[in-house]
């Protein structure tokens, strides 16, 4: 397993918000998303949530929650054109 | 008359610890557990499991401790289940392993204590099948002890 300090990422949402803003936030802000479900592995990290997960991309850019048991949710984005297309070849576009 | 089975082993998923009472709650519900024939294994942050390890040092209460990110691992992999799952929520993020539990756990009991300053606010997140134990509590355990025996049969 990773560790998500170890990726250069952007913060689209900060430390704090919920699971629900992070999903509303991708759905209204990416023409392309996609969804998973808790456990999915990203970036060799398991993802957390209230299923459906909501994944943006954006280009080659993945746009995806991260919780922390301190903090709560944030949203990071990261650059990753292969990590991005096994999004759109493994996650669903149905919730 | 059917008398339930104690579970064979349980999990307990532990948050944060900034909110005094999970500590207490967390030993008394592994001792509770124990008495009645449950092995119990705890995951949490390495701050709350440090925080557990000083106040139990022979391990009488909590034998079994791992560090979150790796329990769920476990779990992801199929290499960890358990009958029953208790996870502390007083935060946004402890309702999100919650719901993570429940995915990845489809047939353990799931129980979600949900505590802190505003649980009621928190208890309207966990809208997925689960028992909730909902008590506002920061400093003082015992109602929300009260609650947790009841929900599990055990003598105050």
């Amino acid at each position: 397993m990773g560790c998500i300090e170890n990726l250069e990422y952007e913060k689209i949402l900060p430390l704090g918000a919920s699971f629900k803003e992070c999903r509303e936030y991708v759905e209204k802000n990416f023409q392309e998303f996609w969804y998973v479900d808790p456990g999915y592995k990203l970036f060799d990290e398991y993802i957390i949530g209230l299923p459906p997960i909501a994944l943006g991309i954006d280009g080659g850019r993945v746009i995806f929650p991260y919780t922390k048991p301190c903090h709560g949710t944030y949203l990071l984005a990261v650059d990753d054109a292969v990590e991005a297309e096994r999004v759109r070849k493994t996650a669903r576009k149905k919730k | 008359m059917t008398i339930a089975q104690p579970p064979g082993n349980a999990l307990l998923i532990l948050g944060c610890p900034e909110v005094p009472v999970q500590q207490a709650l967390a030993l008394h519900i592994a001792w509770s557990l124990q008495k009645q024939g449950t092995r119990v294994h705890a995951a949490g942050n390495p701050a709350v499991l440090n925080l557990l390890k000083v106040s139990d040092p022979e391990k009488r209460y909590l034998p079994a401790m791992q560090v979150l990110e790796n329990c769920i691992e476990e779990i992801v992999e199929k290499k960890r289940t358990c009958d029953l799952c208790i996870v502390f929520a007083h935060s946004d993020a402890g309702i999100s392993y919650a719901a993570t539990l429940r995915h990845l756990l489809p047939s353990s009991r799931l129980v979600v204590i949900i505590f802190g300053k505003d649980p009621e606010a928190l208890a309207a997140l966990a809208d997925f099948p689960c028992e909730k134990i909902v008590e506002k509590a920061v400093h003082n355990p015992m109602q929300i002890r009260r609650k947790i025996n009841e929900v599990f049969g055990w003598a105050a």
